[in-house]
């Protein structure tokens, strides 16, 4: 009799495991929540996925943890890489993984560009509120007023909301959740997978850092799930999230879905009008 | 019949996200350490099913099991 | 035999359609943008990729992104750009990545003259990258040249699994002579792993690089800058696993000098006077070679067509009977280094530097070096 495993370990390395990550990171709920919508979707494995990330603590969550192609990238320059594997090899389900400082900070220039090419890559933004592999210093979307390495008097950069600023790109599919809103946070992951499959796809899941937000707020991992159970607010239309947001809370939900060409379809229109004139 | 947690101790790093989520209150974290020196979650009271644990365990680490089954 | 009036850029461009480029990524910057116009024409109609990045950084990791995904991929650019490109050329060394890059100089640094052409990248095309490593640099001198050099480029990329550096200068870029195309080149594909248990990131012989396994195939590879083991599993606290990555990166290259030194000798065997250059200032050189033996001066020309690695043996031997040696260089002073490493303790070593305006180093001045107060 085989002992029964958890669900994702059909997705991982076994020979890596247990995870780098620190007890209780919320990194591993990300995955459980994406494996699970592809356990929905019926994909047994992962040879057609090729998962692309930066640097930072969130950037191991593919490289070498899932059982795929991976590339671990520069610290910013993942959806660039991705591009290029998405465009020389169009068959290939890209997916980006990577923190808010990969993505937003340093790498910040690549994603609104994939964003404008609608290029077709699946971009996780895992925003845990700092720079966690460097010790827990300001991020781009650190919330006011909190003390990080770099802010110990409090942050008063006012934070980027990255995901209302996508919604105004020409990105397909623009989702945030929380980590507590797993279920919610796998059918994202299942659209962005069948149903979007095409254009630039972005998701941002909230999971605070354990040791550089939630430990010095003096909390549990499980108690924070708790909490943002209360603080995430779902909306049903993106004029409902200032007021949200107004309101202290955590605006959540699928923000943008639209089914137009992405980039690879482009690029082939674009190409075959290329032939003829050519052949004129 | 019924469901119970099955718990791989070589990756549970004790965090006890299960326990504190456990909407029947059917975990806690053990008494002793195990070989990695964690207190991994035992069962003590009756699992409803509902796979919140498993969900949110982020070291692969709780897998339940209904009827002899684990998640599809 | 297909000839072509090309100037140099436009020759880099064809030499590396030749070669089964399939992939381009670039950002506009004078003096290289023809390279990225010819490709931003050529690549839709002929089945291939073309990108115009949103900067210089997105252009070099496109390209290793795509390189992983199977295709002949590379970029070009010019002094500020390549400095962008750095970090992404040192992950491709760490990850060996075949890719070809095109650094056409122009007089820096920062913007300094755009479109004035200069060498001052010499040693950034050999060192920019922080840490160990190594990486061929081509320097060609002529649109041929540039030509030839770029399908060679691929070749080596290709072979040793390392990004190629093609250092051009606005003086070749823009200068248009008659090329002769080839008509096939045959470039052989790169290889893969005979199964998974084949390692992709280690090799028992330095000189041969591991198999690449391309994406999507089923190998589950996994590529890291980190430091890796020969499987690609990161390691970035042992002293042994650093070591001998970075060691066999570097000697994959260095043990592989004799295959990747190319040069140019022309004149006397037993000169008196040696003239060392590389790239467009060799056409002044040329010159004065002729100009001094026609004066009865016994001199040679030692031109570096590869610039990196260095065959220290070659350039001592062809520097050997040389008791002046004239370096001319639109730097101010670059190759000289390993002219005063590699020649005759006794000998004389002039160094002939001027960068800026456009203007080239010309023959009288190389002659006027050659013979000090001895005329
Ligand atoms: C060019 C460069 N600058 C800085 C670093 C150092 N660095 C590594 S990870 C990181 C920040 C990571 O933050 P984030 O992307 O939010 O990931 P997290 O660790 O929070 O998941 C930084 C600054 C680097 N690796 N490369
Ligand atoms: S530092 Fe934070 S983000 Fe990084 S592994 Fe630990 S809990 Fe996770
Ligand atoms: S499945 Fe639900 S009831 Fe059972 S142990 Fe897990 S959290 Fe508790
Ligand atoms: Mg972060």
């Amino acid at each position: 009799m085989s002992v029964a495993k958890h669900f994702s370990r059909k997705y991982l390395r076994e020979e890596v495991l247990p995870t780098p990550f620190c007890p209780g990171c919320f990194n591993g709920v990300v995955m459980n929540a994406m494996f699970k919508a592809m356990e929905e979707l019926g994909i047994e494995d992962l040879r057609n996925f090729v998962f692309v990330s930066g640097i930072g603590c969130s950037s191991w969550i593919p490289n070498p943890l899932i059982r795929a192609d991976s590339l671990h990238t520069l610290h910013g320059r993942a959806v660039a890489v991705a591009t290029g594997v998405k465009l020389a090899n169009p068959r290939l389900n890209v997916v980006v993984i990577g923190g808010d400082g990969d993505l937003v900070a340093i790498g910040g220039n690549h994603l609104l560009h994939a964003a404008r090419r609608n290029m077709d890559l699946l971009v996780v933004m895992v925003n845990n509120m700092v720079y966690a592999m460097t010790r827990g210093q300001l991020a781009p979307t650190t919330p006011l007023g909190f003390r990080t390495a770099t802010t110990p008097y409090g942050n008063f950069e006012p934070p980027i909301n990255v995901a209302k600023l996508l919604i105004n790109t020409n990105a397909n599919y623009v989702a945030r959740w929380c980590v507590s809103n797993f279920h919610k946070l796998k059918q994202s992951f299942k659209e962005a997978l069948s149903e979007v499959s095409k254009g630039f796809r972005f998701i941002e899941v909230v999971a605070p850092c354990i040791t550089y937000v939630v430990r010095y707020e003096g909390k549990t991992p499980g108690q924070k799930i708790k909490e943002l159970r209360e603080a995430c607010v779902e909306v049903k239309s993106i004029s409902e999230i200032d007021d949200v947001e107004r309101r202290g809370k955590i605006a959540v939900g699928v923000f943008k879905k639209e089914l137009k060409p992405g980039y690879v379809e482009l690029y082939e229109s674009y190409a075959s009008r290329a032939r003829e004139a050519s052949q004129k | 019949m019924g469901c119970s947690i099955v718990v791989d101790s070589r990756l549970c790093k004790g965090c006890g996200i299960c326990v504190e989520l456990c909407p029947a209150r059917a975990l806690e974290l053990s008494k002793e350490l195990s070989p990695s020196g964690y207190r991994n979650p035992v069962q003590t009271g009756k699992c409803v099913g509902c796979r919140t644990c498993e969900m949110f365990c982020p070291d692969f680490a709780i897998a339940v099991v209904c009827n002899g089954k684990g998640s599809a | 035999m297909v000839r072509a009036l090309l100037s140099g850029n436009e020759a880099v461009a064809e030499g590396a359609l030749a070669a089964g480029c399939n992939f381009f990524a670039g950002y506009p910057i004078t003096p290289s943008s023809e390279i990225m116009h010819y490709m931003a024409r050529e690549l839709p109609k002929r089945g291939g990729s073309f990108i115009q990045a949103e900067d210089e950084l997105a252009a070099i990791n496109m390209v290793i992104g795509a390189s992983w995904a199977g295709a002949r991929a590379m970029t070009a650019t010019s002094g500020p750009g390549f400095s962008l490109m750095q970090e992404g050329l040192g992950y491709a060394i760490m990850t060996e990545t075949p890719l070809v890059i095109v650094n056409v100089m122009r007089a820096g640094p920062a913007t300094g003259q755009a479109t004035k052409a200069a060498q001052g990248d010499l040693m950034q095309a050999r060192w920019g990258r922080h840490g160990d490593q190594m990486i061929p640099v081509l320097a060609p001198s002529s649109p041929q040249e540039a030509y030839d050099l770029t399908i060679e480029a691929f070749a080596i990329a290709e072979e040793l699994r390392t990004p190629v550096v093609v250092l051009s200068d606005e003086f070749i870029a823009h200068g248009r002579e008659v090329v002769e195309l080839r008509e096939k080149v045959e470039i052989p594909s790169r290889r893969k792993p005979r199964d998974p248990s084949e390692p992709p990131f280690g090799s028992p012989d330095p000189r041969i690089a591991p198999p690449m396994p391309p994406l999507g195939e089923g190998y589950y590879v996994i590529v890291t800058g980190s430091t890796h083991n020969e499987y690609g599993y990161r390691d970035v606290h042992s002293f042994e696993t650093h070591f001998r990555l970075v060691k066999r990166l570097v000697d994959k290259i260095r043990l592989n000098v004799d295959k990747l030194f190319r040069y140019e000798v022309l004149g006397d065997d037993d000169a008196e006077v040696a003239i060392v250059c590389f790239g467009s200032v060799s056409r002044s050189a040329k010159q004065a070679l002729r100009m001094l033996r026609s004066r009865g001066v016994r001199a040679k020309l030692l031109r570096l067509v590869t610039l990196w690695p260095m065959n220290d043996e070659v350039v001592r031997r062809e520097l050997r009977s040389a008791k002046t040696i004239v370096v001319p260089e639109m730097n101010l002073g670059q190759l000289i280094y390993d002219v005063q490493r590699l020649a005759r303790e006794d000998s004389r070593i002039v160094a002939v530097n001027k960068v800026g305006g456009g203007i080239p180093i010309y023959p009288s001045e190389i002659v006027e070096a050659a013979l000090g107060g001895s005329r």
